[in-house]
């Protein structure tokens, strides 16, 4: 086999390269079963397909970056599809990205993106900026947009430190890849809105990290309190939801120990006060 | 109509070798060696941002001698060849075999069928997981490929280098500071002059990191390597 040589391709970005050379690796297969796969009705609310659905995923600031956590719940219509899945993930040092949506291209999505910055850092020697890695997944975001008419949307959340500003940041996207940031904190899928709305009651500047996972488990908490889709602490089982720091120190994982004791307080709590 | 001169296959093929070769030697040289945890290189590079040695994958890496256009254009082709086949099977399938294969196929054919040879000696490194052995394959500009044991040489002076390498490399793989002495000191043998740890540019596959195994060793590091 000969090396691939690409004469005509010279830029640094994975996903342009997948288009034009693998384009049936990407999600972005344009005119994918038009004929095959029925259009979800508008007032369905979900997607008519019968795949897994993520559910609720959110980030918020605090003093030295970003956290960001999701609830292990997949769905499939009044299913549970998946008890485990991951949904917050690690694209590199400095960022990580959540997604809500349609599971599939869901994690499809955060594995181009995970190789599209590492790809363009290897080619050109030095990462790309934040605002750099936020655009690109805005532009992966807009390519999706032929799958959102067939029902599977992708709603990511992304979080990234800005080591040239030294702050973290959070975007938050559209389906047609319109890219907005967020000053403080977010959420997205089915439970976003009561996760915001907790966030809104309790959210100040400048948490230390310990207040800031507490109150994303505490948001996380009530949306699956509220929301069908989103799913809970689960103790039996022992799954909690994923959290993520995002900081000057890069990323790091939550372990499962802490956000468990942080559980059993917030549990206690609830039993006192209702 | 003039006629067409006729050269013999072997004439040729030999001019375009030595012309290679003359292009290759001018270079300046690079050393990989194995080490306790992995895989040392070391490059006599005068320049901080253009480097020769650099990143291909999780365990793999890569080190060019000769012409920076040529070598640029296989690294890259090799960082493409290389994410594409993590991406659509899994990151533990590239394996430097395969890498080098490629490059020695390509230059092969660029070899025999263009005017021009390409003038690079490129290396293609692997660090073998805990207990698995390192992988060194030197590809050369006609597409052969040598497969190396404990450390290689490219560029420059190769044979020299070799030569000085081959009566002092240690019967224990040597740990990391033992080996960057040596690389050193085989690369101011080759080029008759002392280096500062500015003009050198070093690099590690380091297999006790997580992830990816490929680090850089700054400069401020090299000299506390070579101190004492």
């Amino acid at each position: 086999m000969n090396l691939p040589f690409f004469p005509e391709h010279d830029n640094s970005s994975f996903f342009d390269l997948l288009m034009k050379q693998r384009p049936e690796f990407t999600f972005a297969v344009r005119g994918l079963g038009r004929s095959t796969v029925p259009a979800p009705e508008p007032s369905s609310g979900a997607s008519a397909l019968p795949v897994p659905q993520g559910t609720t995923v959110l980030a918020l600031k605090y003093r030295e970056g970003v956290v960001m956590a999701g609830d292990r719940r997949a769905t499939e219509g009044f299913q549970i599809a998946d008890r485990r899945i991951e949904k917050v993930f690690r694209i590199d040092e400095y960022s990580a990205m959540a997604i809500a949506g349609a599971a599939g291209p869901c994690i499809e999505m955060a594995k181009l993106f995970q190789t599209e910055l590492e790809h363009y850092e290897k080619l050109e020697g030095v990462p790309l900026s934040c605002e750099g890695k936020a655009n690109k997944l805005g532009q992966m975001v807009k390519a999706n947009l032929p799958m959102v008419f067939q029902g599977l949307v992708v709603m990511p959340l992304y979080a990234g430190y800005d080591v040239a500003r030294g702050e973290g940041r959070i975007f938050k996207y559209d389906i047609t890849g319109g890219r907005y940031e967020e000053s403080d904190y977010h959420a997205v899928g089915s439970g976003g809105k009561d996760a915001r709305n907790t966030m809104r009651e309790h959210f100040r500047r400048n948490l230390s990290e310990d207040e800031a996972i507490k109150l994303a488990l505490l948001a996380l908490y009530n949306a699956a309190d509220e929301d069908v889709g989103t799913g809970g602490p689960d103790l039996i089982r022992g799954i909690f939801p994923t959290v993520k720091t995002v900081s000057a120190a890069g990323i790091s994982d939550v372990p499962d120990q802490r956000i468990r004791s942080l559980y059993d307080d917030l549990i206690a709590n609830r039993g006192k006060g209702v | 109509m003039p006629l067409p001169y006729y050269v013999s296959p072997e004439q040729m093929m030999q001019d375009k070798a030595e012309y290679a070769k003359k292009g290759i030697a001018k270079g300046r040289s690079i050393i990989a060696m194995e080490y306790v945890d992995g895989v040392l290189l070391a490059a006599d590079n005068p320049s901080a941002s253009l480097h020769k040695v650099s990143e291909v994958y999780d365990s793999i890496a890569f080190a060019g001698a000769g012409k920076y256009s040529e070598f640029e254009n296989l690294r890259k082709a090799g960082i493409r060849h290389a994410d594409l086949k993590g991406y659509m099977y899994s990151r533990e399938d590239v394996t430097a075999r395969s890498l080098a294969n490629g490059y020695s196929q390509s230059l092969g054919t660029i070899f025999s069928q263009e005017l021009k040879p390409l003038e690079v000696e490129i290396l293609v490194v692997q660090v073998g997981a805990a207990g698995g052995p390192n992988e060194i394959y030197r590809i050369s500009f006609d597409g052969s490929i040598f497969d190396e044991r404990n450390y290689a040489v490219i560029g420059g002076r190769a044979e020299a280098l070799q030569n000085f390498l081959k009566d002092r490399f240690p019967a224990q793989v040597p740990a990391l500071k033992a080996a960057l002495k040596l690389c050193v000191a085989a690369l101011e043998h080759g080029a008759n002059q002392k280096f500062a740890p500015e003009g050198l540019e070093v690099a590690v596959l380091d297999r006790t990191r997580q992830g990816r195994k490929f680090r850089r060793i700054p400069s401020s590091e090299i000299r506390q390597l070579l101190s004492d």
